[in-house]
């Protein structure tokens, strides 16, 4: 079985002003929708605070968990029913920014025995209960900013020593493109950015490395077959179809398996397997479209 | 062909290695078979997949310092007692000063020597002369304040390691961490809010004497007399004059049990105190018999019984109309001894059981059918040649447990989620080597030739990518926290496997088949 016929070669890099203005269009819309518009709506790793998932065993309506919360003074938190295939509507999403914990005064606690009383303790099961101080909440976004710097640093280092620096440029750029894309549509769609999502951002990041690396790896191939002078832009063009018939069955498999991932894995998961599910595709996009064009700029410059 | 053989000896004996290690978690709850002379330890499962509760916490190692202070500010005055420096004043600055008020230049000099003598870690940091009246104000040095806190940071960390191993449950960890901070984790709690109760008490026990010789009232109008103070009882209303130095406090203690009266049926802590606290206790109970000793439990007083007789033998009860469980609560924290500052609670997870299941199985549930559709994608696309990659990547799941067993590592979901993404990798070599053989059968290369030069030529690609995949997870896993390091396992795990039952296994059961079996045409 063959998806792409051998010997097909289209003119990607001829293409590419049109895949500028796209991503560019894309990318703008994303910054202003994170800066100017709906925001991030960061989760209580990063903003601290606190997080609570509770399932009922009996039908208990929105309106009966805020006044039971009410009664502690906590008016201000959000109340969000949960959808799985096994709590049938009987589940909630508690969250209120700024707690102050400390072991006498601890608000999971407070609604934990205020939900007993009200609903009474053998209907109650508290399924998750989180709670995140500022320190720490600074603590994590310091840690994921540092990690990411740190990897780029290697992933520079790296592929400037197995390719040229030039590479390196193209890789980290569509690194960035995919990165800010990916955010964009969480800014837009209104998504929660947690931990796991930023796992998700990481995992993203290697995959669409491993995208960009193996078209990398054609050019290079190509380029060492040449002698003389030749046109880097068709070379490209060569090596992008040449690996087209993988990148498209590699996207492909690791998209069935994120799509499984985002529709079976429950809620846990799910923002995890969205970021991937975006990642895949403009991480294929970007190795096609994006990194080798950069490459080709940069490349140019230096002769 | 030599090597052949040989090579094929090492990949049978890292298969079965990794399957033997593989085998105790594979198999679940089932028992391992009688005479199982292979390895026994599994995976171990994260909280988030267990359920359990995952807190930080952070000693306030600041009010150690604090502490000391306070007890410096208590005793100077009874040394300058001793030494006829006449003072008027002894004032605790926060948080780390001293001030001394006394009469006259002769004063200061003594004061000077007494600090210098008995305190020589405070500075003095600043003299005032006013209206005849000297302050002096005393810092203490930097380097004793840290050494306080990195005290109160270590005993901190034995006491609440004490108190978790006094819950009874197994496999909890306890790690320090920078900046006093502690991580403590403990798998399968169906009670959180206990665990919270028994890290968090200080659990400082003090035995004070009453001062009956003053009434309580006027000291609440605010006459308090010399070296006094109002304290209150354990129903916080009651109010009750208290001397301020303790007598006895809780480190003299050797063992703290629960009893029950008979007569009330009303449980009570009974304590033994060291061989210096039993000496100390019957020569205070001696020397006051008569007066009430008021017995304090972080502050508070649960009791403050009438001496009747010197008591010896060194024990004591503290009461309090306590139910069972806290009686027992008490006696565990007394046993492990009193915190040296107050806990913070800085971060705090709990998963309870019930979404631990749900997410295991929805988490193994979707990465089992994401696989199978992968799996059966491979054979369909690539005939033959798939089901081998497909033959590989079961290898491959199969060594990423092994390894992860044997490396004592936490699987977590996203470590589940990780897996799964190894899966991707995985299958992405396995589409690399086989495009690049049907490139190279495309240009009329025999089958043998294709595979050598389908492997050789798609080496450097795989190599490249999984290592630049493979320094991204190493970088996580270092600066990660919780989710992300479990997810950075995995996956660092699984690109190692990758390599191996790609570019090693695929390629010697390949190269067999088309050596051993005289195959003209592989099907690919």
């Amino acid at each position: 079985m063959e998806l792409i016929r051998p010997g097909t070669r289209i003119d990607f890099i001829g293409y590419r002003k049109y895949a500028y203005v796209f991503s560019g269009v894309l990318i703008a819309i994303g910054l202003i929708s994170i800066f100017f518009w709906r925001g991030l709506n960061l989760g209580i790793d990063f903003s601290g605070g606190l997080e609570m998932q509770v399932a009922f065993k009996k039908s208990v309506q929105t309106a009966e968990l805020r006044k039971a919360l009410a009664t502690l003074g906590f008016q201000d938190a959000r109340i969000q029913s949960i959808t799985s295939a096994n709590t049938q509507g009987n589940e909630y999403l508690i969250r209120m920014q700024k707690v102050q914990s400390s072991p006498k005064e601890n608000e999971s606690t407070k609604i934990q025995n205020v939900l007993f009383s009200t609903f009474g303790k053998d209907k109650v099961d508290i399924r998750r209960a989180e709670v995140v101080g500022g320190e720490v909440s600074k603590d994590l976004q310091n840690k994921g900013f540092l990690a990411c710097l740190y990897a780029c640093i290697g992933i520079i280092a790296f592929i400037w020593w197995r390719f040229e620096f030039s590479f390196s440029i193209g890789a980290i750029l569509s690194l960035v493109h995919d990165i800010t894309l990916t955010v964009g549509i969480f800014s837009l769609t209104g998504k929660e950015i947690s931990l796991t999502v930023i796992a998700a951002l990481l995992a993203l990041l290697g995959y669409s490395l491993n995208d960009t690396i193996v078209v990398f790896d054609r050019i290079r191939e190509n380029m060492k077959k040449q002698s003389g002078s030749y046109d880097l832009a068709s070379l490209m063009s060569d090596s992008v179809s040449q690996t087209l018939s993988r990148t498209i069955l590699t996207s492909m498999t690791v998209f069935i398996v994120v799509l499984c991932l985002y529709l079976m894995g429950g809620d846990v998961i799910h923002g995890f397997a969205f970021a991937m599910l975006i990642g895949v595709l403009t991480g294929t996009y970007s190795s096609i479209y994006i990194a080798a064009p950069f490459v080709l700029i940069f490349h140019k410059e230096k002769k | 062909m030599e090597t052949f053989k040989m090579k094929g000896i090492l990949i049978l004996v890292v298969l079965v290695i990794g399957l033997l290690f593989a085998i105790p978690s594979l198999i679940g709850d089932a028992e391992l078979p009688q005479g199982w002379i292979g390895p026994k330890s599994k995976v171990s499962l994260g909280l988030d997949l267990k359920g359990g509760i995952h807190m930080v916490l952070r000693v306030e190692s600041a009010k150690a310092v604090e502490g000391r202070i306070g007890v410096i500010a208590g005793d100077i005055k009874p040394q300058m007692i001793t030494a006829r420096i006449r003072y008027s004043k002894v004032v605790f600055v926060q948080p780390d000063k001293l001030a001394v008020q006394v009469r006259s230049q002769e004063d200061y000099d003594a004061l000077s020597k007494l600090m210098g003598d008995s305190y020589p870690y405070m500075i003095e940091v600043d003299k005032k002369s006013e209206e005849g009246l000297m302050t002096i104000t005393y810092q203490i040095k930097a380097e004793e304040a840290q050494k306080i806190k990195d005290q109160a940071d270590e005993q901190a960390l034995e006491v609440i390691r004490n108190r978790i191993n006094g819950l009874g449950i197994s496999e909890t960890s306890t790690i320090p961490e920078r900046d006093g901070r502690i991580v403590v984790q403990i798998p399968g709690l169906t009670d959180p809010e206990k665990a919270k109760k028994i890290i968090g008490k200080t659990a400082a026990l003090e035995f004070k004497l009453v001062d009956d010789e003053h009434p309580v009232e006027k000291a609440l109008a605010g006459d308090v007399p010399e070296g006094d103070y109002v304290a209150y009882m354990k129903d916080g209303r009651q109010p009750i004059l208290l001397r301020q130095q303790a007598v006895l406090n809780g480190s003299m203690i050797d063992d703290a049990r629960v009893s029950i009266k008979a007569t009330y049926n009303e449980p009570y802590v009974s304590i033994s105190f060291n061989s210096d606290g039993a000496r100390i206790f019957e020569q205070v109970t001696r020397e006051n018999v008569g007066k009430k000793l008021a017995i304090l439990l972080d502050g508070k007083v649960y009791s403050a019984p009438v001496i009747r007789d010197a008591i010896a033998g060194g024990k004591a009860m503290i009461e309090g109309r306590f139910t069972d469980e806290e009686a027992r609560d008490l006696a565990l924290v007394l046993r492990a001894g009193a915190l040296p500052a107050p806990v913070d609670i800085l971060e705090e997870r709990t998963v309870g059981p019930s979404l631990g299941r749900d997410s295991i199985r929805m988490g193994v549930h979707a990465a089992f059918v994401g696989g199978l559709l992968v799996i059966v994608f491979m054979v369909i696309y690539y005939r033959w040649s798939g089901s081998l990659a497909d033959f590989a990547l079961i290898w491959n799941m199969i060594i990423i447990i092994g390894v992860m067993a044997i490396l004592g590592a936490v699987l977590t979901l996203p470590g589940i989620a990780g897996m799964g993404l190894t899966i991707g990798i995985a299958v992405d070599a396995n589409i690399l080597v086989f495009e690049r053989i049907r490139e190279e059968l495309r240009f009329g290369r025999t089958s043998k030739m294709a595979i050598e030069a389908g492997f050789k030529n798609a080496f450097s690609a795989i190599f490249d990518a999984n290592i630049t995949t493979l320094i991204a997870a190493l970088v996580l896993f270092q600066f990660g926290t919780g989710p992300v390091k479990g997810f950075a396992v995995t996956l660092s795990v699984g690109i190692l496997a990758t390599l191996f039952t790609c570019l090693v296994l695929s390629r010697w059961i390949m190269e067999w088949f088309v050596n051993n079996r005289k195959i003209e045409r592989i099907s690919i």
